[in-house]
């Protein structure tokens, strides 16, 4: 019964911190926003984001189109609706994947130490040698550009920064008595893992997990910018801002538009990420 | 001190090896034929397989491995299908201008991110304090290229001070430095945001020690507990996390290689991909993967000489 309420006020005081944290709120309800767009971007979009007017190419802000319209005289704002979709999805799906492989690797590697250890934390240590956008280049030419293999190749990139803060924050914990006594009355690996351990650094994983959504973002971006993303005429904000960068002088809306979807999105999140590290650390609470 | 930079220098060389292996199989997997790619998809069969035996490709694996390695202890890159030059003589010539731009951003980050992180720890919860976290918040989410094309809006279509492709030449440093401005301050801005945020909260961390407290009450002045106590214990993360971001900009250098059509390393690899030029495309990777483990390498070693807690035994 005390336990419960315990409980009950640390999670209410985690909430209060989390509402006075103007700076996650705002975050929050910005990437509320932009995941709404992107579910409901049917309704919301006015026009067929792949429908093309040759008599309104590269038309400027109008009632028609709000934000103009393309070289092919397709909607700004109905592709940047839809770019939404791909953004996330690439962003939130490779994130959640990268965190399940990489918090197995490194919790593997923390619990048994030893060679396995080596063997993963090394293989992680390789990984880490190449640059974000590097890496995910070199694995994107390897699996080709589509929307699973790019949710894949960011994975790939997302695993290594997962394992290493799992490893990290599992060795800490390794050592304190309720992992210990559940060892001592022979609990087994996996259920100690799973019931002890991982509540206890989950909330680390978070606060990581909802800042690099960003960075897988800005990363889908980057190899969309180059050419490496999911391909035209499927809209995605990268794409869309390198299509624009050849009519620039013309039209530099489709780029400053697009490119302010991508940043509007990040910062959302690493807002959101800031604000629940504050509310996760109590240290930082109330500071 | 010199055992252990030799301990250190000697532990960096399995992981390296391992990289190179990593290139070799990275390479060798991707799609498409590299004599196809090189000769085109109408190429008779004949000149394809000749090609194929004069690159080495019909060498049993393991001995294209050994080739590989051994070429590479020799400084050889190899010979690129695609143009006919040694590789190892387009990246010497384009090394200079990527280790340029990084230079300078990572400069650029220091000289101005710790100045506005002092400040922002210092005046915290102030104008100055929200000013100087929206602009890092700012920087940390912005994407390198778009920053770079609202640049050239800026500075290249608005206002046509800079001019917007290529890079100067060496021998020029005035028109060295005018195709550098903008190409630096893309990448310099992004750099000073991460130095700004890491300063504000290294400081602030250190701030609540025990130390900086006994040094206020012993009645130090605030300017010498500042720049004595604190500034010098805070400056050890942000040589170590300006080590990571280093590696970082490296990454952001390559889409400012491409908005600026800027030759660099990374304008050299994205054209091998689309190119399919395989033995360009597995030299930069090589060349990467040394960059950020000598970057490594220097941390760890720097990181010894500011911290005097750590002992080199």
């Amino acid at each position: 019964m005390e336990e419960t309420l315990i409980m009950q006020s640390q999670r209410r005081k985690m909430w209060s911190a989390f509402a006075r944290n103007r700076t996650a709120l705002i975050g929050a309800v910005v990437a509320i926003i932009i995941v709404l767009v992107a579910v409901f971007a049917p309704v919301l979009s006015p026009y067929d984001p792949l429908a093309q007017d040759s008599y309104a190419r590269l038309a400027p802000s109008s009632e028609a189109h709000w934000l103009g319209t393309d070289d092919f005289g397709r909607d700004i704002l109905s592709r940047i609706i839809w770019g939404s979709r791909v953004s996330l999805i690439i962003g939130i799906s490779s994130v959640l994947l990268g965190l399940l492989a990489g918090t197995l690797l490194g919790m593997i590697a923390g619990y048994y130490r030893g060679k396995i250890e080596t063997t993963i934390m090394r293989g992680i240590d390789v990984l880490m040698c190449f640059p974000d956008l590097i890496l995910a280049i070199a694995v994107t030419a390897v699996l080709g550009a589509n929307l699973v293999n790019l949710i894949i190749t960011i994975a790939i990139v997302m695993t290594p920064r997962f394992a290493r803060l799992a490893h990290g924050s599992l060795l800490s914990i390794k050592e304190r008595e309720y992992v210990v006594a559940a060892q001592s009355i022979g609990a087994r690996v996996p259920r100690i893992l799973r019931k002890h351990v991982l509540p206890n650094i989950f909330g680390e994983l978070l606060v990581a997990a909802t800042l690099w959504v960003g960075v897988a973002i800005r990363l889908e971006a980057n190899l969309a910018f180059i050419g490496l993303g999911v391909q035209p005429p499927t809209p995605t904000w990268g794409n869309m801002i390198r299509e624009g960068v050849d009519v620039l002088i013309n039209a530099p809306g489709i780029s400053i538009y697009s490119g302010l979807s991508i940043l509007v999105t990040i910062l959302a999140f690493n807002m959101l990420g800031d604000g629940v590290r504050d509310m996760i650390d109590p240290r930082l609470r109330g500071a | 001190m010199f055992t252990y930079v030799v301990r250190r220098i000697l532990q960096s060389i399995p992981i390296l090896f391992v990289v190179l292996t990593l290139v070799f199989v990275v390479v060798r997997v991707l799609p498409g034929d590299p004599a196809v790619a090189a000769l085109g998809d109408y190429a008779s069969k004949e000149a394809v397989e000749a090609l194929r035996e004069k690159m080495g490709l019909n060498a049993p694996l393991w001995l294209q491995y050994i080739r590989f390695l051994g070429s590479l202890a020799r400084g050889d890159l190899g010979i690129s299908a695609i143009t006919g030059y040694p590789v190892a003589q387009q990246v010497v010539k384009v090394l200079p201008h990527t280790l340029e731009l990084t230079f300078c951003a990572i400069v650029f980050g220091y000289l101005l991110g710790i100045p506005l992180g002092i400040s922002s720890a210092v005046k915290r919860n102030t104008f100055v304090d929200y000013f100087n976290r929206v602009f890092s918040l700012l920087g940390l989410s912005v994407p390198a290229f778009y920053l770079g094309i609202l640049l050239i809006l800026l500075f290249c279509i608005q206002f046509p001070l800079f001019p917007v492709v290529g890079a100067g030449d060496f021998s020029r440093p005035v028109e060295n430095l005018r195709h550098l401005f903008l190409p630096g301050l893309t990448l310099g801005l992004l750099m000073t945001a991460y130095v700004t945020r890491m300063t504000r909260s290294s400081i602030l961390d250190t701030i609540r020690e025990d130390f900086v407290r006994t040094a206020y009450a012993k009645g130090v002045a605030e300017r010498v507990v500042l720049y004595k106590h604190v500034l010098r214990n805070a400056m050890i993360p942000i040589v170590t996390l300006g080590g990571l971001y280093a590696v970082v900009l490296i990454g952001s250098s390559v889409m400012v290689e491409i908005v600026f059509s800027r030759p660099g390393l990374g304008k050299l690899m994205v054209g091998a991909i689309k190119q399919r030029d395989y033995t360009t495309l597995q030299s930069v990777m090589v060349i990467y993967a040394v960059i950020v483990v000598m970057i490594n390498l220097a941390i760890d070693l720097i990181y010894g000489l500011i911290d005097p807690r750590i002992k080199y035994d």
